[in-house]
């Protein structure tokens, strides 16, 4: 079944509470190097037929009509290859 | 086709054509005895999904097989008294409980504590969804609930996992579904390091008339499931988790987690109540730890004996799921009703309106058998009850310990106590900061005690206030207690002073107590040190239960609860319900205004041995605990519940861990009110001020009602002594103890209220 | 007062609107017209579960689309946390609330500043009154960019402010905004909670209720502004009775 993955990620600047909350679980567990956690959200979305032009545009209507709130969040769209 | 249907089911047809097939008795906690059992009840070897449902039910969590003969007593020793506001007794899944006007109570507590561990926020989230719908369950709409917790050691690493999933997860859990968390408690000590005790209580309410129970009744009657679709959740969970003490090694055998939906159960909540108004439903049952294995046969043993099930009808999560697992399967947030088949359609539109799915799996027979079919082949054919009520009983070998004695020697009075001024002011501030008596609202701020606009009294109060009725102002109050190091030294009298100190609470809160819901969490029952605990916890509890006339409607029992073969402290927690005619007569913990007279009411002796003072300044658990009077308990009742009717008090706490010192400092910065206070001079200070003696309360008594107040107690012939004023208020009020010291209210909240956050913020 | 599943302090934003002296008609998230109301509450609680972003789905029920139409034609609409995060979901109100920046729920009295008392929902306190109400949310921090928040600032739309120390890391220490025309109003602590103080911390809260039948009265006589609500109102009758909100 074809799918098409979804990605929402809180915008550059907005507080991330629980990314943040990852990045300083980090170090307690010895594992450094890494200076930002974003957490975000993944939507994978199984399609009856074969993804076209026309589908992934409505798929971008629906991500950033419902799946994202376009003030605080930013999304991209992707097929994944089967 | 699924892997499931490709492979050998094992009907019952296969079962008598192979006999001799070797199945998994062991890995699901049977014992050899419990096997040959079965097959003698069966007449054969049971089938893969008979041993399913048999291996869960018979386990130590759904059949109760150690405590049972234990827990008769509560049944047993029931007096005209108890029964007198008693309308369902222990059995059903709730008792119920008569409160006036029309209105009854039902309330329970129940443990969740193996999956809290594994899982800190899904098991707390869990345990309070399972007690939700148990109360539902009995055609009452739930209206408020408590948690008590136990945890290892503050600063212990895994504290630090445990507690704030525990905490995220009963509040995420109850805020979801709008019930107010009106009380709990929130209990440190080592031997629950590795073993958290997550207890969940529910209260509901309902009119007389709307009780329903538990029963499949009437032959033809349908059977429906309605809810969450049934999932690989938590498959074993019950047997496995419950019967042995687990380890965090072996991830093998760890079974994979129940995951909650408060929103469906909210809905679910919403569709019951809808079915149950218009009266379409004629039995009814939440799904709970064994899931379809126990409400099938707990409902048809209960009715008319008979059921047909058609399994494959069961909605899937997982199409693989085999009916074995189908069986097990503890996915939450389900319901099984039992509906004339006139009904049905109305059912399951209302079920559509709530977009509740809602399924017929099966009916009503009168063949005294539980049949269970898969895409028509019979995987199991056997006597409900078998399965349900009549399953193990055993009577454990329990004795004394050896050490009891040696325990019971080493009191308390050999330790070393603050005998200046400035040592007993050190005291009060080292024990103020104490993990069990700090300010605990880092926990109780992450749940919602406002929604419903009922409550009336919640934490940090003695005990939770609703509001049942507006124009009436009838209420309940509830609280639940328990000192685990007093059951250490006696679990008879610690039993006892549990039930005591809940009583009390309710009584000084201005309610009238009227029943009782245990939580009995205890090690190992195969431990014959345990299972005298558990003897003696139990046979004090209904003892003091008879002494003060109200029964237990209900609880739980929880074995197992040990790290490798240290069992943890026996922790009999009791919740007690009480009635309140008028809710604005309830009484706060907190002085309110200068100038109110603070009086002692009660005994003090010098009684340190299993105090929080001797466990946060010296480690030390030794000795015997306070001494239980439940017959000054009850007297004080009375006293406290007439003086709130009456208009006699502004505020009434009482005094039980760290004894009368963290009871005065609680009124205070309860509204940052200070008090000017003197010692009894017959009293040492040090004892005065930390002993814990029991049948005590600080009042606040207004000026204008001293005298009332005064004559009300000498006509009683209650102990009672003036024993100082409030004074001051804001930033400048202190507590001042004459002739010892004086500590600002500022100095003490600090201390009071740093513990939480500087152990679990970040 | 809007129910959608999963709602919660619907009965208590009843309470309230009862205790105000009006009617509270209960509206159906399925429903597709306001009944005639004068006014829409947006009560607090966690509609559909708020497992996508809190109020994410709620703004597409069928009513919230009569709700937008009439607040833009005037209605006074308060949405009250939950309700907040719908009419930020809807765009009705600038800004977003996400999780607090400490990542638990806090339920807590919380003391607030009313910054703004000329909306329909807040001219019965005066501008710099202190009030406490209940705080309680697990995504109530508002956030939105500079510009929106210095055009808040400048043109008066911030409602309310918490005082003392930073319940959920709020921007500006916001706790309330509203329109440029003052007829709809979000705010994160719970008015309704604070109407009786047997059950709650004093009746603070009461005066969002008092304010609306005020406004309402105060504009009735002439037609408002905007689109009328579909059905209309219906007649005044005094300030306090046949009023009808919906909650």
């Amino acid at each position: 079944m074809p799918r098409v993955i979804v990605e929402v990620m809180p915008k550059p600047g907005i507080l991330d509470p629980q990314g943040k909350a990852v990045l300083g679980a980090m170090p307690r567990l010895g594992f450094g190097g890494v200076v930002d956690v974003r957490q975000g959200k993944r939507f994978e979305l199984e399609l009856a037929e074969e993804v076209t032009e026309d589908q992934l545009a409505q798929v971008r209507q629906v991500a950033e009509a419902l799946l994202s709130n376009p003030v605080i969040e930013d999304y991209t769209v992707r097929v994944e290859a089967s | 086709m699924t892997e499931t249907q490709t492979r050998q089911l094992d009907t019952v047809a296969h079962a008598q054509e192979h006999p001799d097939v070797a199945q998994p008795w062991a890995e699901l906690g049977l014992k050899s005895d419990e096997e040959a059992h079965l097959r003698e009840i069966l007449g054969r070897r049971p089938t893969s999904s008979e041993l399913a449902m048999y291996s869960v039910m018979w386990s130590e969590h759904c059949s109760y097989k150690s405590s049972k003969v234990h827990l008769r007593r509560f049944g047993e020793q029931v007096t005209d008294a108890m029964r007198k506001h008693l309308m369902v007794g222990i059995g059903e899944n709730a008792g119920v409980v008569d409160i006036g006007q029309g209105y009854a109570v039902t309330f329970k507590v129940e443990s969740h504590n193996h999956p809290s561990y594994i899982e800190p926020y899904q098991g707390a989230a869990t345990g309070v969804g399972g007690i939700v719908r148990d109360i539902l369950s009995m055609g009452a709409r739930p209206v408020a609930v408590m948690d008590a917790l136990r945890f290892g050691p503050l600063e212990a690493p895994d504290t630090q996992r445990v507690l704030p999933g525990v905490v995220a997860g009963v509040g995420g859990y109850g805020n979801c579904l709008g019930l107010p968390n009106i009380g709990g408690e929130t209990v440190f000590d080592p031997s629950y390091a590795g073993n958290p005790l997550v207890n969940a209580l529910c209260v509901g309410v309902m009119r007389h008339e709307d009780i329903h129970l538990a029963n499949a009744s009437g032959t033809g009657n349908q059977i429906i499931l309605y809810g969450a679709t049934t999932g690989g959740d938590g498959i074993g969970g019950v047997s496995i988790l419950a019967s042995e003490a687990f380890d965090t090694q072996g991830s093998a055998r760890r079974p994979s987690v129940q995951v909650g939906d408060p929103f469906m159960e909210k809905l679910l909540i919403e569709c019951t109540l809808e079915v149950f108004a218009e009266h379409l439903v004629a039995g009814i049952q939440d799904l709970g730890g064994a899931g379809l294995s126990c409400a099938t046969s707990e409902l048809a043993s209960a009715g008319d004996g008979g059921m047909h099930v058609w399994l494959d009808r069961v909605p899937l999560r997982d199409e693989s799921l085999a009916p074995e697992e189908i069986l097990m399967s503890e996915s939450q947030e389900r319901m099984m009703a039992v509906v004339e088949p006139a009904h049905v359609s109305r059912f399951l539109e209302i079920c559509a309106k709530w977009d509740v799915d809602a399924t017929v799996i099966g009916e009503v027979t009168d063949t005294g058998r539980l049949v269970i079919e898969w895409y028509g082949d019979t995987v199991v054919d056997v006597p409900p009850r078998t399965v349900a009520s009549e399953g193990p009983v055993y009577e454990r070998p329990f004795a004394r310990p050896i050490w009891q004695d040696s325990l019971q020697a080493g009191d308390a009075s050999t330790l070393p106590r603050p005998t200046t001024g400035e040592g007993l002011r050190a005291t009060v501030l080292q024990l103020v900061a104490s993990p069990n008596l700090c300010d605990k609202s880092w926990i109780t701020n992450q749940y919602d005690r406002y929604v419903q606009g009922n409550t009336v009294l919640a934490q940090p109060e003695d005990a939770g206030i609703l509001r049942v009725d507006e124009q009436s102002g009838l209420g309940i109050a509830v609280s639940t207690d328990c000192n685990g190091r007093f059951a250490k030294l006696d679990p008879f009298t610690g039993a006892q002073l549990a039930l005591a100190e809940s009583y009390r609470n309710v009584a000084t809160a201005g309610a009238r107590p009227l029943a009782v819901t245990d939580c009995l969490n205890f090690g190992s029952p195969e431990d014959p040190d345990v299972m005298w605990q558990f003897a003696e916890a139990t046979r004090g509890l209904s003892q003091g239960c008879e002494a003060l006339g109200i029964p237990v409607t209900g609880g739980n029992v929880s074995f197992y609860n040990q790290t490798g073969a240290e069992p943890i402290l026996p922790t009999p927690v009791v919740g007690v319900l009480g009635v309140i005619d008028d809710v604005t007569r309830r009484t706060p913990i907190g002085f309110t205004t200068e100038g109110q007279q603070i009086y002692l009411l009660g005994t003090t002796r010098d009684e340190l041995s299993g105090s929080e003072w001797a466990h946060v300044a010296h480690g030390h658990l030794g000795g015997l605990p306070p001494v239980v009077d439940l017959e000054m308990e009850a007297q004080l009742a009375d006293l406290l519940i007439n003086a709130s009717r009456d208009g006699l008090i502004d505020a009434a706490h009482d005094l039980a861990d760290g004894g009368l010192a963290q009871a005065l400092v609680e009124s205070c910065l309860r509204y940052d009110v200070g008090a000017r206070v003197w010692l009894p001079d017959e009293l040492d200070p040090f004892v005065a001020l930390f002993s814990e003696s029991t049948a005590r309360v600080i009042v606040a008594v207004p000026r204008s009602e001293e005298v009332r107040f005064t004559d009300m107690c000498a006509a009683r012939r209650f102990p009672h002594v003036r024993m100082g004023v409030t004074d001051g208020r804001g930033d400048d009020a202190v507590l001042e103890v004459q002739e010892c010291f004086s500590v600002s209210l500022a100095e003490l909240r600090a201390a009071w209220s740093a513990t939480l956050p500087t152990a679990f913020d970040d | 007062m809007v129910t959608f599943p999963g709602s919660l302090d619907d009965g208590d934003a009843r309470r309230a609107v009862g205790l105000a002296g009006a009617e509270a008609v209960a509206l159906w998230h399925g429903d597709h017209d306001l009944r005639g109301v004068d006014a829409v509450i947006l009560p607090g609680g966690f509609s559909y579960g708020d497992y996508l972003r809190s109020g994410a789905i709620a703004r597409f029920a069928p009513v919230m689309a009569e709700v937008v139409a009439a607040a833009r034609g005037g209605m006074p609409v308060l949405g009250i946390c939950n309700g907040f995060q719908v009419l930020c979901e809807s765009h009705l109100l600038p800004g977003a609330l996400i999780r607090n920046h400490h990542r638990k729920f806090v339920c807590r009295d919380q003391r607030l500043k009313i910054e703004n008392a000329s909306t329909s929902w807040t001219h019965d306190y005066v501008t710099g009154e202190e009030v406490t109400l209940v705080l309680k949310n697990g995504e109530g921090a508002y956030v939105a960019d500079l510009a929106t928040l210095d055009r808040l600032e400048g043109e008066g739309l911030v409602v309310a402010r918490y005082l003392g120390d930073d319940p959920n890391g709020s921007m500006r220490a916001i706790a309330g905004i509203t329109t440029e025309r003052g007829n709809v109003v979000g705010l994160m602590p719970h008015p309704e909670h604070a109407v009786d103080s047997l059950c709650g911390p004093g009746t603070g809260g009461l005066p969002f209720f008092t304010s609306v039948l005020q406004s309402l009265a105060a504009s009735a006589p002439a037609a408002s502004a905007g689109t009328p609500p579909p059905q209309g109102p219906p007649p005044l009758q005094g300030h306090s009775s046949g009023r009808e909100l919906v909650l």
